[in-house]
């Protein structure tokens, strides 16, 4: 909603710097506003992650295409289907990495090809890899990420690490260097990173790989607390997450060669 | 925080990563004294012989140890997915280039030129050739770097990395090569070095903006 606030407050300066009557002014956070919004329409501000007849292409064959989905403010997407049904490929589309070969991605109504750099600020991506130094501790892997995506102004991150290290049950690992640590406590630490820089998208390819059952379940809290934030979350899993109200994209309904197999 | 301050972020920690892992570095001036000392055990100890090779012996042997560590400048953060979360940091992707060409300057670049001016004492150099010598190291090894960094790019995710880097690499370190030389062959016979420099400085001004650039590409095309 914090962006909502955001549209609006940007609309009524717009307004007063063209000395429009204060009834203009008005009448848009009133009326026009809220009209919109139940119209649907993005460009007030909501949080509206949207794709739109994707179509991804990987080496030379057609992943899947045609495929459409929306998320709000706090909405949770689960991604399913089989292996090679394109889980990863779409998150990597959302996330940036990948180009789709048609379609559109678009966030409040901009597409993402228009500021890149403004998407990668409002997003996390957990991919397959942990990205763990071996050599650096584990509090230095995870501030020299959250310092990459710190404010100006926000000097010490030390304090917001620690917190996301403990999060995911890891604090006393925060000296260890990330050459010690186990699959399942690589998988914490990366989880823990996107805990340590708020990003209101979060982008989890399997996140619960390697992951024991306390971990899922600090995992599935920390869903929750985004959520209550206005975060949105995307992920992928093939193991049963305990999430409310979530909608579901079964991927095998866009895998090409079908005819007929569209969800009706 | 802007975009200098995330720039000298990564430098800070891939020095930090290079000081850990320490060897990296320590073996790249090994392996320049190395193969410098190995020229007069194949062409002979005559003192004028190796005067007159020195300048070119130091320049191939920079050349070489400086692509040596290259290989590795993407690479580890390429296996690890370290890339993909560069690639998706809030700044571009080509600072964050600028920013590991700069270590693998400071890392290799920097401890070579300091080496230098010791092996021109071992090959019988002359004098005269020393203060230019270092300033055309100084001018020639960021280009080094530079353009190491696009092969680094391009060879992410292929088998035999190393020898394809060297391939795609050592064409284009010709010019550097050739004008870093005669710049001391210049100084020691007498001559004006300030084209040469000048040149040197040129390919340095030129590969600066372009080479983060084509890196970049490089780098996005790899974790795609």
């Amino acid at each position: 909603m914090a962006g909502a606030l955001k549209g609006r407050a940007h609309k009524a300066s717009g307004l007063s710097f063209l000395k429009a009557p204060l009834f203009f002014t008005f009448f848009f956070q009133a009326f026009a506003i809220p009209c919109a919004r139940l119209l649907n329409n993005s460009w007030d501000g909501m949080n509206l992650f949207t794709g739109k007849d994707l179509v991804c292409l990987r080496g030379e064959r057609i992943v899947f295409s045609g495929l459409d989905f929306g998320i709000d403010a706090g909405g949770v997407l689960v991604l399913v289907g089989p292996n090679g049904s394109g889980k990863s490929s779409l998150l990597r589309l959302m996330a940036g990495l990948l180009g789709p070969m048609s379609g559109t991605l678009q966030w409040n109504g901009e597409a993402l090809t228009e500021d890149p750099e403004a998407h990668n600020g409002r997003l996390h991506y957990v991919g397959h890899l942990d990205a763990v130094k071996p050599v650096l501790s584990v509090a230095e892997n995870l501030e020299f990420w959250s310092g990459l995506r710190a404010k100006a102004g926000e000097g010490d991150t030390g304090a917001a690490v620690l917190a996301a290290l403990e999060a995911f049950g890891i604090g006393h690992l925060a000296a260890v260097p990330g050459r010690f640590l186990s699959a399942g406590q690589k998988r914490r630490v990366n989880l823990a990173r996107i805990l340590a820089a708020p990003a209101p998208l979060w982008l989890l390819d399997e996140p619960t790989t390697a992951l024991d059952k306390r971990a899922v379940a600090g995992l599935e809290r920390a869903i929750v607390k985004h959520r209550e934030t206005g975060g949105m979350v995307v992920l992928s899993t093939h193991t049963d997450l305990k999430l409310d109200a979530f909608q579901a994209l079964d991927l095998s309904d866009f895998a090409p060669k079908r005819e007929g197999g569209w969800a009706a | 925080m802007g975009g200098v301050t995330r720039f000298m972020h990564i430098v800070k920690r891939d020095l930090h990563l290079a000081m850990r892992q320490g060897m990296d570095s320590l073996m790249v001036v090994m392996f320049f004294v190395l193969a410098v000392v190995l020229f007069p055990f194949g062409v002979g100890p005559e003192p004028n012989v190796l005067a007159r090779i020195a300048a070119g012996v130091i320049w191939v042997a920079a050349l070489l140890s400086s692509m040596l560590s290259l290989e590795r400048l993407f690479q580890t953060d390429y296996e690890d997915g370290s890339l993909e979360l560069l690639t998706l940091a809030p700044l571009s992707l080509e600072i964050v280039v600028l920013a590991k060409i700069t270590t693998h300057w400071l890392t290799t670049g920097l401890p070579l030129i300091v080496a230098a001016p010791l092996l021109a004492v071992l090959l019988n150099m002359e004098p005269d050739g020393f203060g230019v010598m270092i300033a055309a190291l100084a001018l020639g090894t960021p280009t080094l770097s530079l353009i190491g960094a696009v092969g680094a790019a391009l060879i992410l995710g292929s088998r035999r990395g190393g020898v394809l880097l060297s391939l795609l690499i050592l064409p284009l370190y010709i010019p550097v090569l050739i004008f870093g030389v005669s710049a001391v062959d210049a100084a020691i016979g007498g001559y004006e070095v300030n084209a040469q420099l000048l040149i040197l400085g040129g390919f340095l001004l030129g590969a600066l903006p372009l080479c983060p650039f084509a890196a970049a590409a490089g780098l996005r095309q790899a974790v795609e």
